[in-house]
């Protein structure tokens, strides 16, 4: 297998675009990015799209838009891990020497309020039991039970990662927060509060993917590894909740770390920073505990000591996370992308972290689907 | 008024003794799942035979839901948890009938309940499964 790099990246705004439609998005972001990667047209020879809510053949839609079809593009759904799932794909075909140049975009324009999806059958759904953000609330009731996290904690997460988007243009929120106010605003499900969770948006992301190096710092895809869950270890239709109420199954972000950090051969202590997904605040806690950013159960210890903020040993979502940025579903994956070439090419202005060499990336959703990536220079 | 239909068929049964779940119990690997499936969602074995489980568990996560999810038709707010029923090796995520999280803990003792949750577009009550603290705890 050769080496794969990162040639380009492009990114549009993560928020809410009334005027403008999900090809336009996306058409943003893909130009960015082959403009960066200095790619005429032509110059690739597969896209992958990832998209959840974008609908039929999202991928050819963009890419008509600006005359590039021709090629294979292939639109990837793997819930929230969507944009990892298709960086993935296309890793591989580069690595494996089937084609040199391969385009990435996410994109997507999610509907407002509680996330409705097909997942759920309809009795589900009647019957109450398809609250996507409830059963983030027993995540993070397990998670404070089992790992020594209080409220308080949670509140510590939601306001560092919103500190940290203050510096950054393509967030949503931009405002940063203190304890109280995230405290204090409404329980959506106890014991999460609204400023704990991250609002479901709109956005698109690109990523060029290459078999040479770019650039004078050159980034490079270490590893980007996708895994789905166990039997029995996430809710299913029919299976029972293991993954939600005990720990005796891996997870699909365990295994996916497992092995990426194996095909990078780096480990959590090689890191310099990381993107992991933090769709509400116990969800960033419990990514740290199986990305093994910190130790297993030591989950609220770290966040009272301080970790994952700028200038600690390992930042977390420098970006400000998804709490800051919203969660565009295809396009957040590839948006920790976009931030990490940024940052290890020292090109992340405010929010830069010092000597990034070693980065790691982390998507986890409906599925379920994770992706742990790792991105070096 | 004509009698309340179940939400979805085959997913629980009201016995002269009580409610129960139908719950499945693989004939190859011998795990419990709920709904019962055709196939076992741990080994793909179509070998499942029904089995009646509950009404007893004990709760352990809930919380409670204020804003209307999609789709739902009860009435709001409800509780939502994680249920381990007793004596079986099965946990099943459930609508709890007690909303007042002061009266919720982890352990708190609970009982399965089938009771109407709405009236559906040709006026027949709906029935779904819940649990409800122990009348003892």
């Amino acid at each position: 297998m050769r080496p794969v790099y990162i040639a380009g990246v492009g990114l549009h705004p993560f928020g809410r675009f009334a005027d403008r439609n999900l090809t336009a998005l996306g058409v943003e972001a893909v130009r960015g990015a082959l403009r960066d990667a200095g790619v005429a047209r032509g110059g690739f020879q597969a896209a992958f799209c990832g998209t959840v809510y974008g609908g039929v053949a999202t991928g050819h839609k963009v890419l008509t838009a600006l005359g590039l079809s021709g090629v294979p593009i292939v639109n990837v759904e793997a819930g929230c891990a969507s944009g990892g799932a298709a960086l993935s794909l296309a890793a591989a075909q580069v690595a494996s020497g089937q084609h040199d140049t391969v385009l990435v975009l996410g994109v997507e324009k999610m509907p407002r309020g509680m996330i409705r999806s097909s997942f759920f059958e309809p009795w589900r759904e009647e019957a109450g039991l398809a609250a996507t953000p409830a059963y983030f609330a027993l995540r993070a009731q397990r998670l404070m039970l089992a790992s020594e996290v209080s409220v308080h904690d949670l509140a510590a997460v939601s306001v560092k990662n919103h500190r940290h988007g203050v510096a950054n243009p393509y967030a949503m929120y931009r405002k940063a927060l203190s304890l109280e106010d995230v405290l204090a605003s409404a329980v959506v499900c106890e014991p999460l509060r609204i400023l704990m969770l991250c609002a479901p948006n709109e956005g698109a992301a690109a990523v060029v993917v290459s078999s040479r190096p770019h650039g004078t710092t050159p980034v490079r895809i270490a590893a980007a590894v996708l895994c789905s869950h166990l039997a029995g270890s996430v809710l299913g239709e029919h299976t029972p909740l293991d993954g939600l109420a005990s720990e005796h199954v891996a997870t699909p972000t365990e295994m996916a770390a497992r092995g990426a950090y194996e095909m990078a051969s780096v480990g959590p202590e090689d890191l310099d920073l990381a993107e992991v997904q933090d769709t509400d605040a116990a969800r960033e806690i419990l990514s740290a505990e199986e990305l093994g950013l910190c130790p297993p159960r030591g989950g609220g210890r770290w966040v009272r000591d301080g970790g994952g903020a700028m200038g600690s040993r390992l930042p977390v979502n420098a970006s400000g996370g998804l709490l800051s940025k919203g969660e565009p579903l295809g396009a957040s994956a590839l948006g920790q992308i976009v931030e990490l070439t940024w940052q290890l090419r020292g090109q992340a202005g405010p929010r830069q972290v010092d000597r990034a060499r070693v980065a790691l990336a982390h998507t986890v959703g409906r599925g379920a689907n994770a992706c742990v990536a790792i991105l070096t220079r | 008024m004509p009698p309340p239909r179940p939400i979805a068929n085959g997913l629980f049964d009201t016995l002269p003794e009580g409610p129960r779940l139908r719950a499945a119990r693989c004939g190859a690997c011998a795990r419990l799942h709920f709904p019962a499936s055709a196939t076992c969602p741990y080994c793909g074995s179509d070998a499942s035979t029904p089995t009646l489980v509950g009404p007893e568990g004990r709760l352990r996560l809930f919380t409670v839901v204020a804003n209307r999810p999609p789709g739902y038709r009860g009435p709001l707010p409800y509780g939502f948890g994680v249920v381990e029923l007793d004596g079986v090796d099965l946990q099943v995520i459930t609508r709890l009938t007690q909303s007042d999280l002061a009266r919720l803990r982890p352990g708190l003792p609970v009982t399965l309940v089938i009771e109407p949750l709405f009236t559906d577009d040709e006026g027949t009550a709906v029935a779904s499964y819940a649990f409800a603290p122990a009348a003892a705890s």
